[in-house]
């Protein structure tokens, strides 16, 4: 990853202030994983995984790991008292209905539109698409939580995405290490610029045309 | 053991179980993100020095866990998956040619897999239209909604990790190790399963088994998970 550790947990804290109680939420592989060690005390969510889990919690304790207790991306976690085990298709199942209130994933890039491409960098990496489809696709509400530039400091919230698609118009909010941009039909919003930052330097850090209300807030 | 539990008794060796995967075999996985990967079987198939072979399940794990030591020792040729991310070396050998890697999104892998299992000739989602993934698939509308083909998975012989199975083969599995485990199971023509103990029939709860007993071929007793995990190697990162 290219963000150092403490900008990766700023990107994750930020995102936990968008749970809701009662939501059940869907974490993808990277800086998604770590917010559910952000989750506010006074809210009450579910979270789900693809491998088969409904209700786990924070990281675990070191040396309190259970190998056979692992979110998606192959991380120790913890066990809500709500909790419940089945197999991939029933973890799909419950995705592909509907009942996923909302999905922070991962991204290579996100469009204006909130088209994402999060699963092949043509010609160098090809990662694969794991649950992103079907979460991207079926959630009710999908938050892209990423680094603002990619590794090569190229932007990532282009005009148009030109990496192949995961899904078209998913998208309804961009947290990053620079700033929170709702997608509208209107176009990309800035909502939220972090305190290091200033609105213009998160015009230059994006392709997409950004419209900047006369007030933004700050994280 | 009675008669009838003998009779009925599908416990093997490792030796025994070898003898189903050579060079060439299409061979189906259970585990996901290395957890649920058969450790015994794994090591196994490396000493055995089977190559050329075909895999289907859900990932590649990590360069040394689970059945990510496979593709890490070139002994893999091609792979049905959703996701190589976490093995560079999968995503290494793709990019040199020498492993073919097929994608499925994750939610569709496990229900093909599933398809299969349920002798089924395959399913319709909507999952990936309008992306690369419907590239080359048949399309078809039912009740005014448009949906992809996709086609059910079979395998010659899959290796699974139970928690545990009596003699029978009937299956429980172990918190999130389950995932991919029971549609494997059924999907292939030899079910080899390694369990983390073997107990008598009758021990376990016919209201908790999660695979009955049909679907398994081969029981054979699991030494334990033998490599260190990610986390575990990156702790302090």
């Amino acid at each position: 990853m290219g963000l150092g550790r403490e900008k990766r947990h700023l990107v994750a804290s930020r995102a936990a202030r968008e749970l809701k109680t009662g939501m059940i939420v869907n974490l993808g592989i990277g800086i998604p994983t770590l917010v559910a060690d952000y989750v506010p005390p006074d809210i009450h969510v579910v979270f789900q995984a693809e491998n088969g889990i409904l209700g786990y919690g924070p990281t675990p304790r070191e040396g309190e790991e259970d190998p056979f207790l692992c979110n998606a991306g192959g991380l120790p976690v913890t066990l809500s008292k709500e909790a419940s085990y089945f197999d991939s298709t029933v973890a799909f199942g419950m995705i592909r209905r509907g009942l996923l209130d909302l999905t922070i994933l991962g991204a290579l890039q996100v469009s204006e539109e909130g088209d994402l491409a999060n699963w092949i960098v043509p010609g160098k990496r090809v990662p694969g698409m794991g649950g992103a489809i079907e979460l991207a696709q079926k959630a009710r509400r999908v938050i892209v939580a990423t680094e603002h530039l990619a590794r090569d400091g190229r932007p990532k919230i282009l005009r148009a995405c030109t990496f192949p698609l995961t899904t078209r118009k998913s998208v309804q909010l961009i947290i990053t290490d620079m700033a929170v941009i709702q997608v509208t039909e209107q176009g990309l919003v800035l909502q939220e610029v972090a305190k290091e930052y200033e609105p213009g330097d998160v015009v230059q850090a994006t392709e997409a045309r950004l419209i900047i209300p006369p007030h933004v807030e700050r994280f | 053991m009675n008669e009838r539990e003998k009779a009925l008794s599908k416990v093997s060796t490792l030796e025994e179980a070898l003898k189903y995967i050579n060079d060439g075999t299409v061979l189906m996985f259970g585990g996901f993100g290395g957890i649920g990967n058969p450790p015994t079987l794994v090591e196994g198939i490396l000493q055995k020095g089977v190559k050329n072979l075909f895999l289907i399940g859900n990932d590649t794990g990590f360069p040394r866990v689970g059945i990510g030591r496979l593709v890490t020792a070139g002994r893999v040729k091609k792979i049905i998956t959703s996701h190589i991310g976490s093995n560079p070396v999968a995503g290494e050998q793709m990019h040199r040619g020498e492993l073919d890697v097929e994608f499925s999104p994750q939610g569709t892998l496990a229900e093909r897999i599933r398809a299969g299992g349920m002798g089924l000739g395959g399913f319709l989602t909507d999952v990936g239209i309008g992306t690369m993934v419907e590239e080359g698939k048949q399309k078809i509308v039912s009740l005014g909604k448009e949906y992809l083909l996709e086609t059910a998975l079979t395998a010659e012989v899959a290796i699974i990790h139970a928690d545990r199975a009596d003699t029978f083969g009937n299956l429980t599995y172990i918190r999130s190790a389950r995932n991919f485990n029971p549609l494997v199971a059924m999907a292939a023509d030899i079910t080899i399963v390694e369990a983390d103990e073997i107990v008598p029939l009758g021990t376990l709860d016919p209201e908790v088994i999660v695979t009955p007993g049909v679907y398994v071929d081969l029981v054979i007793p699991s030494g334990g998970v033998n490599w260190k995990w990610a986390w575990e190697e990156k702790k302090g990162t």
